[in-house]
């Protein structure tokens, strides 16, 4: 392959990638003045409250647990497993950080205590997804289904966690009792950012190092394409899903301490920001890699960060971002559609995703590559 | 345990079950319309929320709860037509379009709704009651089942008509192979196009008058996100059902039961944790999942766009 095909590759992957960013942002702007919002005002709220000033240092705290989570997506949809269970797994995360800090920090000394949290959020986050996995890897039950209920179980299990043995007994409302200044993430010296940021960058650089440059990525990649050719070239598919299930899940787990320990410092009952809905069309978008995926990442925090008070002023409410979101992964498949009838680029629908559909409740063993 | 006799307890309870079941039915049966034609709408939480919050707006605005129902038919067919453009005649992945369409949803009544009615919860009041007579004076069971509102008899009727032509009628037979064997559909002369549309529209009508019977019957009032999830449990009633309406009708029913058993051990005098009760169907259908997930069948060519010719 030469330079030049390369160089309009990139080219036209990025205007696959940017068009329906900018065709769902220009939609949101009539719908707003359909419903008599006016999108100018939002959109200069969102640069004003989500870079200008200090800001931006708010926009990235907020792109350490996005980021995360949209590797934990990547790590699963890499291996064209549907993962939807994120929200519960980020809260189980959260909780585990909420929950256990305020116990932990008295006892052991904070660093060790900040490991132990996120290691034990990673198991906790691995192990609630045995369920999805196994009955994928043992009767090929569309895991979509599973990791959608057992997310729905999970923020009731969480709730009843913050509302029983994790409840802050001094404040009537129930919430975890807020963990001291001196034990959360430092920041960055000089800045507001917690290091989670930090963290969030290099997971998703050796992320992408695992993925592309190992032969366990290649297997993943094999595995992905063709259940049955990775059989053939002696990869254990029983195996493979439980434990690309366990690496996304416990990811995404992780990523809901880092937000607790870096940002917020406890959590309250009912509390769902529901990251992942809003990092999955940016993962689509990245087509799969996670270098790639901080650009989106960082323009979702920005949305999101100055987005929660523009939408305010601008007469919304911050669920008028999840519209924006539907609205990407609207215009995503259009220009994927048109982008195919041109002979644009590469795909980013790739067949797995209709396979799981096709035959969701077939034995992996007698699946056919579709 | 008295209590737990009592007639009114017992009537009580069950209203409160075929409350919470007919959403659920309604909706599951529009979605097992769909699969059966090949068309799997993971939107249809979206679609529910659209169609209780049209069913809503309208009831408040005329007082006529049989026009919130149409509203909400309205409504519902009016989201899924993403779906039918998208994915239907264009081909594009039904499971994005889906979570889009449910994202969107979502979204939109929420934003909408507190833009509107924030100042001034409103809430609907009771349906007008329809007294079967001579049932309806039964003990017990007449005022739970014989009293409901006209809606729940028609809304029941439509199930069981559409049960009838799913299974019996040439209509179910064109349905069914759009999903079975799209290809054999177009070789009869049967349009695949044309079958799955109609599939998709009924499916989104269904799911709305579903929403609406969420909102105005069984809640009486709207709030964000008011489905909590109610899509994806049809969306699963609808898979362990095997294209079977009667048995969504049944598996519904369970729901229902489920759904209603936290606040009548409450009354009892067990206090069980809301968010407990909550969880509950949840936890039913992960256990049906886990029991029956070698049984389940679904159309082989679920999920797949038709193309004339392609293979």
């Amino acid at each position: 392959m030469n330079e030049t095909s390369t160089a309009q590759r990139f080219a036209q992957g990025f205007v696959r990638s940017v068009v329906p960013v900018l065709l769902a942002l220009i939609v949101s702007g009539l719908i707003m003045l359909a419903i008599g919002s006016s999108p100018l005002e939002f959109f200069a709220g969102v640069w004003k409250y989500g870079i200008t000033g200090t800001n931006w240092q708010r926009s990235l705290s907020l792109m350490a647990p996005l980021l995360i989570v949209a590797i934990g997506l990547i790590v699963a949809f890499r291996g064209q497993l549907w993962n939807l269970g994120y929200n519960g797994q980020y809260l189980l995360g959260a909780v585990t950080a909420s929950g256990l800090g305020p116990i932990l920090f008295d006892v052991l000394p904070a660093f060790l205590a900040t490991i132990v949290i996120f290691v034990v959020a990673v198991l906790v986050g691995a192990v609630w997804s045995l369920i999805p996995a196994i009955l994928k890897a043992r009767y090929g039950t569309n895991e979509i289904i599973t990791s959608l209920v057992m997310s729905f179980i999970a923020v009731g299990v969480v709730n009843l966690l913050i509302k029983g043995i994790f409840k802050d007994p001094a404040v009537s409302t129930p919430q975890t009792p807020v963990i001291g200044d001196d034990y959360l993430l430092p920041f960055i010296p000089g800045t507001e950012i917690h290091i989670g940021f930090v963290v969030a960058i290099a997971l998703a650089i050796v992320a992408q190092y695992v993925l592309s440059r190992t032969s366990f990525g290649l297997r993943v990649d094999i595995f992905g394409a063709s259940p049955k050719a990775a059989r053939h070239v002696g990869l254990n598919s029983t195996w493979m899903v439980i434990l690309l299930f366990a690496l996304s899940s416990g990811l995404i787990a992780l990523a809901g301490s880092v937000d607790i320990l870096g940002q917020f410092a406890y959590q309250r009952a009912d509390w769902d920001p529901r990251y992942g809905d809003a990092v999955m069309p940016l993962v689509f978008l990245a087509r799969f890699r996670p270098v790639a995926a901080i650009p989106f990442v960082a323009f979702y925090a920005v949305l999101a960060t100055g987005g929660t008070l523009a939408s305010q002023q601008a007469g919304l409410n911050v669920d008028f971002l999840l519209v924006i979101v539907g609205l990407i992964l609207l215009f995503m498949t259009i220009t994927e559609y048109l982008g195919n009838r041109r002979q644009l680029g590469q795909s980013y629908l790739p067949a797995g995703l209709r396979r799981t559909v096709l035959q969701p409740f077939r034995k992996e063993s007698e699946r056919t590559s579709a | 345990m008295s209590d737990m006799l009592s007639a009114a307890f017992i009537t009580v309870f069950i209203t409160t079950v075929i409350a919470q079941a007919m959403p659920l039915m309604l909706a599951s049966v529009g979605e097992t319309i769909g699969e059966q034609a090949g068309v799997l709408n993971l939107g249809i939480e979206g679609v529910m929320l659209v169609g209780a919050y049209a069913g809503f707006v309208v009831t408040l605005s005329t007082g006529n709860f049989w026009i919130g129902m149409l509203a909400g038919v309205v409504g519902g067919v009016v989201a899924n037509l993403a779906m039918l453009v998208l994915n239907v005649w264009l081909g594009l992945n039904q499971i994005v379009i889906g979570l889009a369409i449910t994202l969107i949803g979502e979204g939109i009544t929420s934003v909408l709704y507190l833009q509107n009615y924030t100042k001034s919860p409103a809430s609907l009041g009771q349906a007008p009651k329809l007294a079967i007579p001579g049932l309806g004076d039964i003990p017990v069971v007449g005022p739970a089942i014989f009293q409901q509102s006209g809606i729940f008899w028609v809304a029941l009727l439509i199930a069981l008509v559409l049960a009838f032509a799913l299974a019996r009628t040439n209509w179910g037979l064109s349905t069914r192979s759009a999903g079975q064997k799209p290809s054999s559909l177009d070789a009869a002369g049967g349009s695949v196009m044309r079958t799955r549309s109609i599939a998709v529209l009924l499916g989104g009508g269904l799911a709305g008058l579903g929403g609406a019977y969420l909102s105005l019957i069984t809640t009486a009032t709207f709030s964000p996100l008011l489905t909590n999830g109610l899509g994806f449990i049809a969306i699963v009633i609808t898979m362990l059902s095997r294209g079977r309406i009667i048995i969504v009708m049944i598996t519904s029913l369970i729901y229902g039961l489920a759904v209603a058993i936290g606040p009548a051990l409450q009354v009892i005098g067990f206090t069980i944790p809301a968010d407990l009760i909550k969880m509950l169907p949840f936890l039913i259908v992960i256990v049906m999942l886990i029991l029956f997930a070698r049984s389940s069948v679904v159309p082989p060519a679920l999920g797949s766009a038709y193309t004339r010719g392609a293979r």
